[in-house]
C-alpha cells in the first residue's frame, strides 16, 4: 500500500473533531489544540487555599495524639518553636480532608497482599483511613500497657519509648502496621514543618526560619557568586509574609 | 463502537520531547501530523508560574505534574520467583504526563553517551576478554555508533540552549572540558552556568587528585538564548526548583520552551490532550499498522487512521502499547526468546554527604543541573582489569536544590526525629555538600518487562509488570564509585562525611532516578531487538518506537541527551529514505 503524502487539512475534518476544536479551552476534558498556544485570561492553575480555621477530619481525641506526638518528633526546644507550634497537626487535618488523605490518585484495586520492602505500600487503607484506625490502636495500647493513659496523657519520656516502638517495629498494632504508620507520620510531619505556609503549617516560616531556606524566592543571580557566604534573607512565602501584606480591613 | 476519523498521514503516541521533535520534523517535511497525549495541555504561564512554581509539597510530595497511578501504573517484582505487586503511589521513578511530558519536570542533565558506550559487548570482549561478560548479561551492541549520531546530539544541543564546555572539540582536546568525550563538531550553543561553592570546592580537590573536573552539562541557561527555531529562553535565576517542577521562568529547555510555540502555528499538525492511546491496530497481515484507538476523558472510543504510527510515550507506556496491541514476541526470560520487554534496565546511584563546620554553601541557589562532574570513573574511561565489574559512572558535586522537606542531611548516627535530629538539621543545612555517582546499568536476562497476570488499569488493560534487581556488576560498580566519592569528599577535607552507598535489593520505593530504559531496545536483528537502527519495527514496518526504551542497557550517563539524539536521527531516515521508498529500512 502506497503511502498517502498529499497535504491534508485537518481541522474542517471529521464531526467529532470539528465539534470539539469549537470549544473553547478546557483543561479538564479532552481537547483539540492546533494553530496556537492557548492561554486564557485568568487561567492560571494556581494552588488552592485554605479556608477557616477549624478542624475538618481530625476529632478531638486525634487532634490530641497528633499535637502529642508532633510536638515529640520535632520539639520546641533551645533552637526555637517545634512542630506542634508549627501547625503540623492543622496541616495533616487538612491534607487528611483533601485528595491525599483519600488516596485520590493512588492505584487502590485488589488484589491486597503484604508483600516485599521493596515492593512499597501495599494497605489497602488510605492515608486518613490509616490514621483513623493507627491513633486509635495506639491510644488502646497505650491504656492497656500504661495505666488507663491516652497517648496524650503520657510523658515525654513515655511518649518517646512508644514513638521509639513505633518506629522499630516492637509495638504490634491491631489492624495496622506500625511501621509504616510511624513513617507516614514522620513524613507529614516534617512536611507540615517544612512546607510553604500555604499549606497551613510552618507557621510563621518557623521551619525554614530555623535552617535558613529563605523560602519561594526566585531570583538569585546576584549571590550565586558569592562563594562561602552566610547570606541573610526573611524567608517568603508563596502568599507573601507577615508584615508584607496588606492588613485586611 | 470507536467513531472512526478521517486518516493521516502521522500519529504521534504521546507529545514529550520525541513527540514535539517529531512533529516539527515531520510537518517540515509536509505531512500531515497528530499528536495524542493522555495528559493535560500545560504551559509556563498557566501551570508553573514565578508567582506559585516554588511549592515542594505540591509538585513533588504531592505529585502534581507526574503520571497518575489511579490510571496506569506497573507491578513490580524483585525476581521472576516473586508475586509482582503495584506501585501504589510513584517512588522510585517519576514518569510525566501531559504536554511536554518529563522534559517539564527534568533536572536538564544532558549528556552524550561515550563512544565506546555504543559497542558495550564488543569494546569489553576485546579489552578484557569474553569471560568479563558473564552468561546472564545480555548487553549488545548499538546498531548506531557514536560518530553517527554526532551531528543529531549537536541538533538536539543547539535546539535547547545547553550551558557546557567542550572537551574535544574535532579530536582536539579542550583544558576545562570533558577529555574523555567523544569528539563534536563544535562548542555548547551557551557557556557553562555561573559555579556556586560546593562544586568548586569539589572540582578544586578532584583537580588535585589528577581528576579531570569540568561543569555539567546543563539545559539551564547560563544567558539569554534564541534557538534555531527561533524560540528564546531566559537565563536561569538558580531558584533551585528544576527536576520535580516545572520552570516558571522560561530558563530550562522543554518542549514547550524550545519547539512547541513553532509547531503549534502550523497548520498541517494538531494536538489532542487528555486522550488516552489503548492499542496500535494492525491490518489482517499484522505487518502494517493501520492507526490507534484512543479514549478521551468522556470514556469516547475513537480510531484515528495513519499511514505511520510513532509511539513517543515514556518507555514504560510505549512497552505496554506494543504488549497489548500483541506487536512482537514478548520476552521470556526462561527460553531468552522474545524481544518486547527484554534488556530493561535502570540507574545505580549513591552519594557522600560532606559536613563542614567552617564552609557555608546556601544549597538554595541552585538549578537542576548546575555543578561539576568528573568522567574518571564513566564507561570504560579506565581499567577494568581485576574489578569484577564493567561499567562505570560519573561522579559529581550539584547544587541543584535546598528544598527543605527533600534535602536535610544529617551526619552518621543522627535519630531520625526529636531534638537530636532538629539540631543536627539546624547546624548542617547550610554547611553540607555531597559527591553522587551515577552509575550504569547493564542487562541482565531476568531483567525485563512484561504483563501483569492479574492487575489491571483504569482501561481494563493488564498493567506492566517490571521484574528488576541490580546484581553482582552494579553492586560492585556502585561500590567501587561510592568509594571513589568518598575519597574526593574527603580530600574537600570536611569535619565528617556520611556514605549513602546502595545497599541491597532494588526497591519501587525511594527516589533515585527516572531513567528507565530498554523493553522496545534497538539491534541488528529481529531476535535480539524490536527496533532496527532507526527505531522501526522489525515486525510492522510503518511503526516507530522513540524514547529510551531504544537502548540496549543503560550507560552512566542521564538518557535526555541521546533520546534527542536519536529522535533527531529517526526523524532524519524517515524523511531522507522512508518517505521515499515506504518498508523495511533495513533487512531482517
Amino acid at each position: 500500500m502506497p503511502l498517502v503524502l498529499n497535504r491534508r487539512h485537518l481541522l474542517s475534518t471529521g464531526a467529532a473533531a470539528g465539534a470539539a476544536a469549537a470549544l473553547p479551552y478546557q483543561r479538564s476534558e479532552g481537547h483539540v489544540i492546533s494553530g496556537e498556544v492557548p492561554w486564557a485570561p485568568g487561567d492560571a492553575n494556581a494552588p488552592e487555599f485554605l479556608q477557616g480555621d477549624g478542624y475538618q477530619f481530625l476529632t478531638e481525641a486525634e487532634v490530641a495524639f497528633l499535637n502529642a506526638a508532633v510536638a515529640r518528633l520535632i520539639p520546641a526546644d533551645d533552637l526555637g518553636p517545634g512542630a506542634k507550634e508549627a501547625g503540623a497537626t492543622f496541616f495533616i487535618d487538612r491534607q487528611l480532608a483533601g485528595p491525599y488523605g483519600q488516596a485520590a490518585h493512588w492505584y487502590m484495586q485488589g488484589p491486597w497482599e503484604t508483600g516485599e520492602k521493596t515492593q512499597g505500600y501495599q494497605s489497602r487503607m488510605s492515608p486518613a483511613e490509616l490514621y483513623r484506625t493507627a491513633i486509635k490502636s495506639i491510644d488502646d495500647h497505650c491504656r492497656k500497657t500504661l495505666n488507663s493513659r491516652a497517648f496524650a496523657a503520657l510523658s515525654a519520656d513515655e511518649q518517646d519509648q512508644t514513638l521509639s516502638g513505633l518506629e522499630k517495629g516492637e509495638i504490634k498494632l491491631t489492624d495496622v502496621d506500625a511501621q509504616t504508620f510511624f513513617d507516614l507520620l514522620l513524613q507529614n510531619t516534617v512536611e507540615g514543618f517544612f512546607s510553604d505556609p500555604l499549606y497551613g503549617g510552618n507557621r510563621d516560616m518557623v521551619g525554614w526560619k530555623l535552617i535558613g531556606f529563605p523560602g519561594a524566592r526566585y531570583d538569585y543571580r546576584p549571590y550565586v557568586g558569592k562563594h562561602n557566604q552566610k547570606l541573610t534573607f526573611e524567608p517568603v512565602g508563596i502568599t507573601g509574609r507577615p508584615g508584607w501584606n496588606p492588613v485586611k480591613s | 463502537m470507536a467513531k472512526k476519523l478521517p486518516s493521516v498521514d502521522v500519529v504521534l503516541v504521546g507529545f514529550g520531547w520525541t513527540g514535539a521533535i517529531l512533529g516539527q520534523e515531520l510537518t517540515d517535511a509536509g505531512l500531515n501530523v497528530v499528536a495524542i497525549e493522555r495528559g493535560g495541555w500545560r504551559d509556563t504561564p498557566t501551570d508553573f508560574a514565578v508567582t506559585f512554581a516554588q511549592d515542594e509539597l505540591r509538585y513533588y510530595y504531592r505529585h502534581a505534574l507526574f503520571q497518575d497511578p489511579l490510571r496506569e501504573t506497573v507491578t513490580f517484582r524483585n525476581s521472576p520467583d516473586q508475586t509482582a505487586l503495584p506501585m501504589r503511589k510513584l517512588g522510585s521513578f517519576l514518569p510525566g504526563t501531559g504536554v511536554g511530558g518529563a522534559g517539564i519536570h527534568w533536572n536538564g542533565q544532558t549528556w552524550r553517551f561515550l563512544p565506546s558506550d555504543f559497542a558495550a559487548r564488543r569494546h569489553n570482549t576485546e579489552r578484557y576478554g569474553a569471560q568479563a561478560i558473564p552468561d546472564t548479561m545480555t548487553i549488545q551492541d548499538w546498531p548506531v555508533n557514536y560518530e553517527e549520531l554526532e551531528q543529531y546530539y549537536d541538533r538536539f544541543e543547539y535546539l535547547c540552549g545547553i550551558s557546557g564546555k567542550a572537551g574535544n572539540l574535532n579530536g582536539q582536546l579542550v583544558d576545562g572540558g570533558n577529555p574523555f568525550e567523544g569528539a563534536r563538531r563544535r562548542d555548547y550553543p551557551n557557556p557553562p552556568m555561573q559555579m556556586v561553592y560546593g562544586p568548586t570546592l569539589f572540582g578544586g580537590a578532584a583537580k588535585e587528585m589528577g581528576y579531570h573536573p569540568f561543569p555539567a552539562p546543563s539545559a539551564n541557561m547560563s544567558r539569554a538564548y534564541t534557538n534555531p527555531l527561533g524560540v528564546t529562553l531566559a537565563p536561569c535565576t538558580y531558584c533551585g526548583f528544576c527536576e520535580k517542577y516545572g520552570c516558571g521562568n522560561y530558563s530550562k529547555s522543554s518542549p514547550q520552551t524550545t519547539v512547541i510555540p513553532v509547531l503549534l502555528q502550523k497548520d498541517n499538525f494538531e494536538l489532542r490532550t487528555n486522550s488516552e492511546v489503548l492499542r496500535v491496530n494492525r491490518d489482517s497481515s499484522g505487518q502494517r499498522a493501520t492507526g490507534v484507538t484512543y479514549v478521551d476523558i468522556q470514556g469516547h472510543e475513537y480510531e484515528q487512521p495513519a499511514e505511520i504510527v510513532i509511539l513517543c510515550a515514556y518507555i514504560l507506556h510505549n512497552v505496554h502499547l506494543l504488549l497489548v496491541s500483541g506487536i512482537g514476541t514478548p520476552y521470556d526470560p526462561r527460553s531468552g526468546e522474545g524481544a518486547v520487554g527484554r534488556n530493561y534496565a535502570y540507574q545505580i546511584v549513591s552519594s557522600v554527604n560532606a559536613f563542614f563546620d567552617d564552609k557555608v554553601f546556601n544549597p538554595y541557589i541552585g538549578a537542576g543541573a548546575l555543578g561539576i562532574a568528573i568522567d574518571d570513573f564513566n564507561g570504560d574511561n579506565f581499567d577494568h582489569a581485576g574489578k569484577g565489574f564493567i561499567g562505570g559512572g560519573y561522579l559529581a558535586c550539584w547544587n541543584t536544590n535546598g528544598r527543605p522537606i527533600e534535602n536535610h542531611p544529617t551526619p552518621d548516627n543522627t535519630p531520625k526525629w526529636g531534638s537530636k535530629w532538629k539540631s543536627a538539621v539546624a547546624k548542617n543545612y547550610l554547611r553540607t555538600a555531597s559527591v553522587s555517582t551515577h552509575g550504569a546499568v547493564m542487562s541482565h536476562r531476568n531483567n525485563y518487562l512484561d504483563l501483569d497476570p492479574t492487575y489491571r488499569n483504569a482501561y481494563g488493560q493488564p498493567l506492566l509488570r517490571m521484574t528488576f534487581d541490580y546484581t553482582d556488576n552494579e553492586m560492585k560498580m556502585s561500590e567501587f564509585l561510592t568509594d571513589r566519592a568518598a575519597d574526593i569528599a574527603r580530600a574537600m577535607k570536611p569535619r565528617e562525611v556520611k556514605v549513602n552507598a546502595r545497599k541491597g535489593h532494588y526497591s519501587i520505593v525511594p527516589y533515585q532516578t527516572t531513567h528507565n530504559t530498554g523493553g522496545t531496545v534497538m539491534g541488528d536483528n529481529p531476535r535480539n531487538s524490536v527496533v532496527n537502527r532507526y527505531l522501526q519495527s522489525w515486525d510492522v514496518s510503518n511503526l516507530f518506537v522513540m524514547g529510551a526504551g531504544a537502548f540496549p542497557q543503560n550507560p552512566g550517563y542521564n538518557p535526555t541527551g541521546t533520546i534527542g539524539a536519536l529522535t533527531y536521527w529517526a526523524a532524519d531516515a524517515i524523511r531522507s529514505q522512508y518517505l521515499k521508498n515506504p518498508g523495511p529500512l533495513v533487512q531482517a
